[in-house]
């Protein structure tokens, strides 16, 4: 199974780009399923499974959500095979810009809202900096003057990845970013695996800098997922 | 670290920054007091407090990789700006009921092509095909050329140096910015040697196009329509790194759409215009006629249609001038006839 991470402020049209891209995969014949991962609630859920898109939520609560995503990515993987799925799609909001759900060796995904303004590129951290494709939406709106700066500050805040607009209403570029996905390198476990920078600060063991993925590694504050599936059996 | 980041790490800072201003700029964001003295990259990095690393959220290691992709991405975008392209090359796909287009066109540098037929006709995807380099694998399985030859997998995906730039009616200046920072901003992406003299080309060459003048210091959030868009023409003519525009429409009000083509066709650009605006259409060497998703047809431009075009232009003229004497608060009461 093919394991990316989808990660961007909120509001920027995450959902809808995912909703557009995983119905290029499924015409291609892969099984696609999401993992939302939100803080306090979220109706997106609805909006996969109307696309036949199999979903599971993880609500952070308290907690800041980067950690709550580290903490649960296993499990979700664990989700993902038992739903039999080809790719296996997170989407976690980075609410402070400081946090990165990026992962070494999965594709990672950051979406920038280009009418968030030329400057924003430099103030998204980790999140845009180590992502591996950049997805820039709403660029149909603005003028092709912004649309080039806009372009030109994701390559300097992330010099080398790939920049790609897509239109989450149209679609438009989505077929191109499916492309990259297609290429995604297969994650059979996640154990052993690293974050790609250190989710500073807080209380969880996370929080304290801790990268390494695993149930060993997560003693404190750590607040795992429900899974209906595995609580029905 | 890689390999190539070690060597750079090794290298005397003043003489890296003198080199590549970008570093300079980068370290600038990291705000720390910089006095290169003798010391490497390296060394110069060894001395920076762990804070520095930690509010740049970046380790060590990762900030070296960071300014050597920095130099690769610079060198890389200088290069592409000096690509040119002469042609673009569209090979016929099929419509959506499968017949075969069974044509090839030839777009060249300084070229007007205009597409017309209606709503839903297929000229978005058209355009479309164009703007991703369509090799076979889109729903009209037509092809695209750059300068004769298939483009490699390389330009193909790579849309952020786009092959193709668009204006369009439901485009907006969103960014808070002057017309004078916002287009030298531009220029300085385009890594030109004098970002403000372009700036004071594009906005003179705006005011041109416009017969209300703006003020290079105003806000582009508050120019009009016709500013606006005049704005974006000048802009895609002179400074856009795209060697094909495509326009969708240039609405009449507050633009000289004469003087707007002549500009962009001059810039040596491509310019592909979905209208049905005599004005523009005639202006074309020749026109494609989009039906039921496939190029039913190609009419150039015949001579009669060169002469009717004079025609239409006095007729535009006199409206032009109408609309010049309305605006400085003119009656309209000579004989029109």
């Amino acid at each position: 199974m093919q394991l990316i991470t989808v990660a961007g402020s909120p509001s920027v049209g995450k959902t809808s780009v995912i909703l557009r891209v995983a119905e290029q995969l499924q015409n291609a014949g892969r099984k696609v399923g999401v993992v939302k991962f939100d803080a306090l609630s979220t109706s997106d859920d609805q909006l996969y499974a109307q696309k036949g898109l199999p979903v599971t939520v993880g609500l952070a609560g308290s907690l800041c959500p980067d950690h709550y995503f580290v903490s649960n990515v296993e499990d979700c993987l664990a989700w993902g095979e038992r739903q039999d799925l080809d790719v296996l799609i997170t989407e976690s909001a980075g609410l402070c810009n400081r946090c990165s759900p990026h992962i070494d060796g999965v594709l990672a995904v950051c979406v920038v809202d280009a009418l968030a303004g030329v400057h924003t590129p430099k103030k998204i951290g980790p999140m845009l900096r180590l992502a591996d494709l950049v997805v820039i939406t709403k660029g149909d709106i603005i003028s092709q003057v912004e649309r080039e700066v806009f372009a030109f500050h994701v390559r300097l805040a992330n010099p080398g990845a790939r920049a790609l607009f897509c239109n989450g209403i149209t679609g438009q570029g989505a077929s191109d970013i499916a492309r990259h996905l297609q290429a995604a390198p297969q994650t059979p476990t996640l154990s052993g695996s690293r974050l790609r920078f250190s989710m500073p600060a807080a209380v969880c063991p996370y929080c304290v800098g801790e990268t390494a993925i695993g149930e060993t590694h997560q003693r404190g504050n750590v607040k795992k997922m429900r899974f209906v599936d595995l609580e029905n059996t | 670290m890689s390999g190539l980041a070690t060597d750079l790490a090794a290298q005397p800072l003043a003489g890296l920054l003198q080199q590549h201003p970008i570093l300079a700029e980068f370290i600038a964001t990291l705000e720390v007091e910089l006095s290169p003295g003798t010391l490497t990259l390296g060394q110069w990095l060894d001395e920076l407090p762990d804070e520095v690393f930690f509010d740049a959220g970046m380790e060590r290691a990762q900030m070296i990789d960071h300014l050597q992709r920095l130099i690769d991405e610079m060198a890389a975008m200088s290069a592409a700006s000096h690509e040119q392209i002469h042609s673009i090359t569209l090979i016929g796909g099929h419509d959506k009921q499968g017949r075969a287009e069974n044509l090839t066109l030839e777009f060249k540098a300084g070229e007007i092509v205009c597409i017309v037929g209606p709503t839903g006709s297929g000229k978005s995807r058209l355009l479309g095909d164009i703007e991703c380099l369509a090799q076979g694998d889109t729903p009209t399985g037509r092809r695209v050329l750059i300068n004769g030859c298939e483009p490699d997998e390389e330009r193909r995906y790579a849309p952020d140096r786009k092959l193709v730039a668009q204006l369009s009616q439901n485009m907006n200046f969103v960014v808070d910015l002057s017309v004078r920072d916002l287009i030298s901003m531009h220029a300085r992406c385009r890594m030109l040697a004098d970002p403000e003299a372009m700036a004071d080309q594009v906005i003179a060459c705006a005011n041109d196009l416009t017969g209300e003048k703006f003020l290079p210091s105003v806000s582009v959030t508050q120019l009009s329509g016709g500013q606006t868009r005049a704005l974006m023409i000048a802009d895609a003519a002179l400074l856009s790194s795209s060697p094909v525009v495509l326009i969708d429409e240039i609405e009449n009000a507050g633009v000289d759409r004469k003087r707007a083509l002549e500009l962009l066709v001059g810039g040596e650009k491509i310019v592909l215009i979905s209208t049905h605006d005599p004005l523009l259409a005639l202006r074309g060497t020749r026109r494609l006629v989009i039906r039921h998703g496939g190029i039913a047809e190609v009419i150039e431009t015949s001579d009669q249609e060169r002469h009717n075009l004079e025609h239409i232009e006095r007729m535009d003229a006199t409206l032009m001038g109408i609309r010049e004497r309305l605006r400085s608060g003119l009656r309209i009461e000579e004989d029109l006839q």
